[in-house]
């Protein structure tokens, strides 16, 4: 079981998304969380001077597919619509580590006491910042509805954030995993949808091009930076097996080369490198990838708009020329303009916002990993430099060692 | 095509550019210097036949020797400056293994190098003497010191091992990064090999070192074909060997010699698991390399794509950086290898001659248990003879004793002299094996330093750029 509930730590971890939490009346945070063999359960804080809710602070324990079910019932709101949903949250993902542990059990037997260690103190590390991030990843998703005018008055949300029994979230079946297969078909076809429909509104003309083309870039760009990452991690561990090697070459030979060699610690050179990277750069990256696509989802909902509004122009004409169920086809069309234009304004607000959001977001976020970066790299070169000078005084020691 | 050769051909500047900083790193490392009191003293030739081609002029016994190296002069690290004041006299060689040239064509092509020695030593008989030689030069140069030599307790520095896969390639005409690649690390083994080599005073002197080093036509060592007849011979040897260590058992009175075998197969373990260790981050320091240059460009495309001009121009930026971040990837790579992968793979091989050198003196002390045993067998038919009247069988017996007393006490001195020659040579191995070490590792943490420094360069010109993003 592991936890974490440190404050400090709420500020560096909360990286991506900024401008949430601004707003007095509604904070939310997740200062906990414990992990039970596969089951994450988040402790969803909140603290609030609204009259809607019945407590002014209060906490209830939520699980992964509880964010889910939340998304989920506000993406299905017809009236949210013209707005951007911000992207659910990934499932926690312990593989990575599961597996690292798995292979310390294995190798036991044939690793020294040091070696053995140490890969457990990496794989406690690896644990922990899958953990921090997942718990990140869940509280910004919360802070995106909480900061939002409409999504904060959510019904659905409220009995998220204060219901304080399970919500018995019915675990998808069949039909609706596989209406969601069939959801995420059309999805990819309506995006032929959206490239072919005419656009009339210049605005949406540019934002069309810039995200369908930004969609594709980024998501490269986010699976490129992971390989990066993972890469670091292989330096890193290589490093710790080189150091473990060094040490027992140090541990029974003549005195001088054990003086040479154990001056040389090389390990945790690289690895924190590729955790703090990992954390601005990455993160980043998936994140921002998710939400072009809940923008891009906008855009489908708004287009699919557009062609029920051409229909129903077309339809109306084709009543008024037969003279029959005029006024239907009237009131039809009347609906699909208001809805059309409700999709247009909102949808506009909601683009030019996310425009200025991912811009602040990617600057702080860049000014972070580059001031790591530099730190990282000045604490690396102060360490090498001692132990170079540290080496150059060592006396290579009496010639012959019995 | 003309890409893959201009790729080829920037790649091989590049490394060569590369490995020229490290070269001339090596050149220090490799050439070390010994104490002054060491003494050497050549068995004279008397005892086994020195098995060599052409003449072999007598060797004199010679009292301090010691080599340093004049490393380059805008290349002097501090350190060879304080050994060198510590010493009086110095002897000066300087060898570089250089210039890889391909001679001939298809399975029959051979590279060439140019081996150039620079030195005062009186010996030679040049200032500075050039040679050309090929691979098989340096193999039947190390079978020939090691012929004469390693059952004397000396240890004979291992050439550079044969590769297969690696020459066919050169051979059959790739000119691939691969095969530029391997005719270079060869190239730096084989220099370093010649260093070792002179290194040893002992074998400093020797007429077939010096032919080697000085002379422009040397005759083709055939024997060191893996298939030819001397090949053959050399694994059946290898293999009655390996029989004959598991038959001795020996009754070891020195302890000494039980603790340094003892230290030398720990050593050897951890050394092979050490290198395996080191040519993992090898592998992965490339990988990592390539991923960043891939992320580069993603980053440069995903900047092309933001609409918003500061984000775009901070993100094409980031691309620059971690292009130039990829190049320091690839030159710490290299670093990683050529300082400390090939150093390991050397003392590696080096310690398995140590080995040898040990199981050549258990070899000595059988054999003189064996004359002790005939002479024991001879004494006894002599008694025999005694009471029977055959004088002229007595004589002989007497003389077959007399023989036999000689070779036992031949036996002994031999077994003296080699175990007194592991002492000094075991004395020898463990410092330059600590000085070696020391100055490889000052010289990786310096290109670490380095990379470090570039690092930091490169990411304070970026965060302006990223604070710009308004």
């Amino acid at each position: 079981m592991t936890s974490i509930s440190e404050d400090s730590d709420k500020e560096k971890v909360r990286s991506v998304s900024v401008d949430l939490n601004n707003d007095a009346s509604l904070v939310i945070d997740i200062p906990d969380a414990l992990c039970e063999r596969d089951k994450v359960k988040f402790t969803v804080h909140t603290k609030t001077t609204l009259s809607s809710f019945q407590k002014p602070e209060f906490s209830v324990p939520r699980q992964h597919e509880e964010f889910i079910w939340l998304h989920d019932t506000i993406v299905e709101t017809e009236e949210y619509a013209g707005l951007i949903i911000p992207p659910a949250p990934p499932k926690p993902d312990f593989e990575g580590p599961r597996e690292k542990m798995h292979k310390l059990g294995e190798g036991e037997s044939s690793m020294t006491k040091e070696e053995y260690a140490k890969m457990k103190q990496e794989l406690e590390a690896e644990y922990l910042a899958v953990f921090k991030k997942t718990v990140q990843v869940h509280e910004v998703f919360l802070q995106r509805l909480s900061s939002h005018p409409i999504f904060r008055k959510d019904r659905n949300f409220q009995i998220f954030l204060e219901y304080d029994q399970d919500l018995s979230v019915r675990r998808k079946n069949a039909k609706e995993m596989f209406g969601g297969f069939f959801k995420n078909m059309v999805k990819s076809a309506d995006e032929v949808l959206i490239s072919g429909v005419k656009e009339v509104d210049e605005f949406f003309e540019q934002e069309k091009t810039f995200l369908l083309d930004y969609s594709s870039k980024i998501k490269d760009a986010s699976a490129k930076a992971e390989k990066m990452t993972r890469s670091h991690k292989n330096v890193a561990d290589d490093y710790n097996h080189i150091s473990g090697a060094l040490n027992s070459t140090a541990a029974d030979n003549n005195t001088a080369f054990k003086k040479t060699i154990s001056v040389c610690v090389l390990q945790k050179l690289e690895d924190r490198v590729a955790s703090d990277q990992e954390l601005k750069l990455t993160e980043l990256l998936r994140y921002y990838t998710r939400d072009i696509q809940a923008a891009k989802d906008l855009l489908y909902r708004r287009a699919r708009a557009l062609a029920d509004n051409e229909n129903s122009n077309k339809a109306l004409d084709k009543a008024r020329l037969k003279g029959k169920d005029i006024a239907q086809a009237e009131e039809n069309q009347k609906q699909c303009l208001q809805k059309f234009d409700k999709l247009s304004e909102s949808g506009k607000k909601e683009l030019t916002s996310f425009k200025a959001r991912r811009v602040v977001a990617f600057r702080k976020n860049l000014i972070e990993m580059t001031e790591l970066e530099i730190k990282h790299a000045k604490v690396r070169r102060l360490k090498q430099k001692c132990q170079k000078s540290n080496l150059k005084k060592i006396d290579p020691g009496p010639q012959n060692q019995s | 095509s003309n890409d893959a050769e201009n790729t080829a051909a920037h790649h091989r500047n590049t490394l060569q550019f590369n490995t020229y900083s490290h070269r001339k790193q090596l050149f220090s490392v490799c050439v070390t210097l010994s104490e002054a009191t060491e003494e050497v003293s050549l068995d004279s030739p008397e005892r086994q036949p020195i098995l060599s081609d052409g003449p072999s002029p007598v060797i004199t016994p010679v009292t301090p020797v010691m080599i340093s190296s004049r490393a380059d002069v805008f290349d002097r690290s501090p350190d060879q400056d304080e050994d060198e004041e510590e010493n009086r006299d110095t002897f000066d060689i300087q060898i570089s293994v250089s210039d890889p040239e391909k001679v001939g064509d298809g399975m029959n092509a051979y590279m060439v190098y140019k081996v150039l020695t620079k030195t005062s030593l009186s010996i030679f008989s040049r200032d500075e003497v050039c040679v050309k030689r090929r691979f098989s030069d340096f193999l039947g140069l190390h079978s020939k010191l090691a012929s004469k030599y390693m059952h004397m307790g000396y240890i004979v520095p291992p050439a550079p091992e044969k590769s297969i896969v690696g020459m066919t390639k050169v051979k059959v005409g790739k000119e691939d990064l691969s095969s530029v690649e391997f005719v270079e690390k060869r190239r730096s083994a084989l220099e370093r090999y010649l260093l070792r080599t002179v290194k040893h005073p002992a074998l400093l002197k020797d007429p077939d070192v010096l032919q080697f080093l000085e002379s422009s036509e040397l005759p083709r060592a055939v024997s060191t074909q893996a298939l030819s007849g001397a090949g053959i011979l050399r694994m059946v040897n290898k293999a009655a060997d390996a029989v004959n260590k598991m038959t001795i058992k020996m009754n070891e009175s020195d302890a000494w010699f039980e603790e340094k075998q003892q230290q030398f197969e720990n050593l050897d373990v951890q050394l092979r698991k050490l290198h395996a260790s080191v040519e993992s981050l090898v592998c992965h320091r490339k990988e990592l390399s390539v991923n960043t240059a891939s992320f580069a460009k993603s980053a440069a495309m995903l900047g092309n794509s933001e609409d918003h001009t500061a984000l775009s121009r901070a993100l094409s930026q980031l691309a620059e950086v971690e292009e130039k971040i990829d190049q320091l990837h690839q030159d710490q790579a290299c670093a990683d290898f050529y300082l400390i992968s090939e150093l390991l793979g050397d003392y590696v091989r080096l310690i398995t001659a140590v080995k040898g050198v040990f199981d050549q003196r258990m070899k000595t002390w059988a054999k003189c248990q064996d004359a002790q045993v005939m002479l024991q067998r001879k004494r006894e038919a002599e008694a025999k003879l005694q009471h029977a009247n055959k004088p002229d069988k007595l004589q002989q017996a007497k003389d077959e004793i007399r023989e036999w007393e000689g070779k036992v006490q031949q036996g002994e001195r031999d077994f003296e002299q080699i175990s007194k020659n592991i002492r000094r040579e075991v004395g020898r191995f463990e410092k330059d094996r600590v000085k070696d070490f020391r100055v490889v590792i000052i010289k990786y943490l310096e290109s670490l330093v380095h990379t470090q420094q570039q690092m930091i360069k490169y990411w304070e010109a970026f965060l302006p750029e990223a604070k710009a993003i308004a």
